[in-house]
């Protein structure tokens, strides 16, 4: 019986020498030739459709692509380059949030008369920019190389679709049904666009902005009471934004922070 | 071999024949089988249905969200402290390892960095709570094929460890220890020298299990050239961990990080990476358990060298984080986790994307158990190894 794992082990040893030079050299101070290497050999196949890049150096890199050049990145990308190992995909709303950001504020609206919805702010895109709402957002490894890019893709407002990876990376079906129902993405070429987790009559996407987390809407946000000073602290320099309003005194009372029901 | 006469041949062919119309008949009728929400092999609420051909699974169709929480959502109107609280509960049997990449990722957007103390107490635990989750693991897989002996010998020595992270942590399931720039608290007295003799009783833990069920021949035979996964199936549908490494890719994010990541100290220890060329389950049983074991190894050297100083880099009290992006990803007890968290510059993050390694583990599951018959669709899912918080997230 110890004789099955012993002889399993002997393949495993001969591999194991060349791997510790390999990652001693994508940790080292050459991982950014690497990056830049892989953005240009990017830009040379895909050209135009590259619009825009992002290298942070010996950290990570991120690429955008159009929305028509997203399938067929991935398909170069796992093909010609290497990079056979999915690892997510997702989106992105850059929709600043429609209730008065009063999830970041030190004052709950939800509380305060003024709770209306106010204007939406300017949207501010992150990394490798951005035109759109909505951001497709993919990342695949190369995984003999150590190397891996995030992909980002502009998905059109009206159009609200996007090349499915499905074909390419099979893997991907799973994360494209996700994306789709919780930002309404639509992937064309999927084999099944259905609900994942939500329940199949449930209207709506929850993970975009403008789609109310009713569970706070009705309880105060539990965020301010941790930024509640302490008694002994009131003289800490550091901590001006003490809430003083009443909604903070209202939360003093206990047991509310604890619960997480979702959002329906 | 033996010499068969006409006649035998000819009661062969009629039993042949025979047999057919049955099968035809069977199909005809066809079956489908719902696997959960609620069963054993399931670690939680998962549904499979199965549809059936005979005792072979033609169409295999897990349904989640009997769990879904919505975290990403919830990590939205919660400060990047709270996060962790949530997070805790995604992969709920090694619950420090996930608070270590979102941590990090946080870590990275502020530009600050853990003290080396910190990072080597967090390697320890991160460690730890895989072997907690591993050995729960290697006793439930023989339960998966009948033997319940091994379960108990798991849950028992599990204690150990939780006892341990316990003491470290104030936390048996969710320490929610992990801190931007650092740990929560320095190690209690002792603590070093009886966590190492607990690394001693895990390691003769692995022993047993080898000499109980890996050798045992009703084990084997279940599991060797079941569930066989390819290496580039196995990429393109992201499996991670001992899944990925039991098809013979050798990759490991403790060892081949690409998002620059640091916070962990894995490249400052002597370890290897363990791979198994065959893809079965047996091979998926193997890896982990030879985890488990490097884990108490490495272990055993991080509190060799443990430094001293201090255990939190100088953070302001309350958490901005400023606008940007970053993805980071460590190797879990379940296989790669990561946080994709985008921050507005503010005190809660504008979006959390979490890839949670069960989910990319488990989309695998309609291909591959596609041909299986109906017994194996157990030691598959066990084999595989999810946990459901880690899907549903």
């Amino acid at each position: 019986m110890i004789r099955l794992s012993s002889n399993d082990t002997v393949d495993v040893t001969a591999a194991f020498g060349a791997d510790e030079t390999d990652a001693a050299a994508a940790n080292g101070s050459a991982t950014d030739e690497v990056r830049e290497a892989m953005l240009s050999e990017l830009q040379e196949e895909l050209g135009e459709a590259v619009v825009e890049s992002h290298i942070a150096a010996g950290v990570d890199i991120t690429v955008r692509v159009t929305s028509e050049a997203w399938a067929s990145t991935a398909e170069f990308l796992k093909n010609e380059m290497g990079f056979a190992y999915f690892n997510f995909l997702s989106a992105i709303d850059w929709l600043p949030s429609p209730f008065g950001r009063d999830m970041d504020s030190q004052v709950d609206l939800a509380l305060e008369p003024a709770a209306e919805p106010v204007e939406p702010e300017e949207m501010e895109h992150g990394l490798a920019g951005g035109e759109t709402r909505f951001q497709v957002l993919a990342r695949v490894n190369d995984v003999a190389g150590h190397r891996a890019v995030t992909l980002k893709a502009d998905v059109d407002d009206t159009a609200m679709s996007a090349p499915s990876w499905v074909p390419v990376y099979a893997g991907a079906n799973w994360h494209e049904r996700e994306t789709w129902e919780m930002f309404g993405i639509e992937f064309v070429g999927h084999p099944g666009l259905r609900h994942i987790y939500l329940p199949g009559a449930f209207e709506g996407n929850p993970l975009r902005k403008d789609y109310p987390l009713l569970a706070r809407r009705v309880k105060p946000w539990p965020g301010i009471v941790d930024v509640e000073l302490m008694p002994t602290e009131q003289t800490d320099e550091a901590d001006g934004e003490a809430p003083e309003t009443p909604a903070a005194a209202a939360l003093a009372t206990p047991g509310e922070s604890t619960e997480e029901t979702g959002d329906a | 071999m033996t010499a068969v006469s006409s006649r035998q041949q000819l009661n062969y062919i009629a039993a042949q024949a025979a047999d057919a119309r049955v099968n035809l008949e069977i199909e005809t009728e066809g079956m489908t089988l719902n696997i959960g929400p609620q069963h054993p092999a399931t670690h939680g609420t998962l549904r499979i249905v199965a549809k059936l051909d005979g005792e072979q699974v033609i169409a295999a169709d897990p349904v989640m969200g009997y769990m879904h929480r919505g975290y990403e959502k919830l990590s939205e109107v919660r400060t990047y402290p709270q996060v962790t609280t949530l997070v805790n509960r995604i992969d709920w049997l090694g619950s420090f390892a996930n608070e270590v990449p979102f941590i990090l990722a946080a870590e990275q957007l502020m530009e600050v960095e853990a003290p080396p103390r910190a990072q080597w107490i967090r390697t320890v635990l991160f460690e730890m709570s895989r072997i907690a989750n591993i050995v729960l693991f290697l006793g439930d897989m023989a339960v998966q094929v009948g033997a319940v002996t091994p379960v108990f010998f798991a849950f028992r020595d599990r204690e150990h460890i939780l006892n341990q992270i316990e003491a470290a942590t104030g936390g048996r399931f969710h320490p929610n220890f992990d801190r931007i720039g650092g740990l929560k608290d320095d190690l209690p007295k002792g603590w070093i020298v009886e966590t190492k003799q607990v690394m001693k009783k895990m390691r003769s833990f692995c022993d047993e299990i080898e000499e109980l069920v890996m050798g045992n021949e009703i084990f084997q035979a279940r599991t060797r050239g079941i569930g066989v996964v390819p290496a580039d199936i196995g990429l393109s549908y992201g499996l991670s961990g001992a899944n990925i490494r039991g098809s013979g890719v050798d990759w490991d994010v403790r060892r081949d990080g690409t998002t620059g990541a640091g916070g962990l100290v894995h490249s400052e220890l002597d370890w290897r990476v363990w791979t198994h060329p065959d893809g079965d389950s047996f091979s998926r049983f193997w890896v982990r358990l030879q985890e488990v074991r490097e884990s108490t190894k490495m272990v055993d050297q991080l509190l060799d060298g443990l430094p001293s100083g201090p255990i939190m880099a100088k953070v302001p009290r309350i958490i901005k984080v400023p606008a940007g992006e970053a993805y980071v990803e460590t190797e879990n007890p379940l296989g790669v986790m990561g946080y994709y968290v985008v921050s507005a510059g503010g005190l809660v993050p504008f979006r959390v994307k979490i890839r949670s390694a069960s989910f990319n583990n488990m989309s695998i599951t309609p291909w591959l158990l596609t041909g299986v018959y109906v017994p194996d669709i157990i030691t598959i899912l066990g084999s595989l190894y999810f946990i459901l918080g880690d899907i549903d997230r």
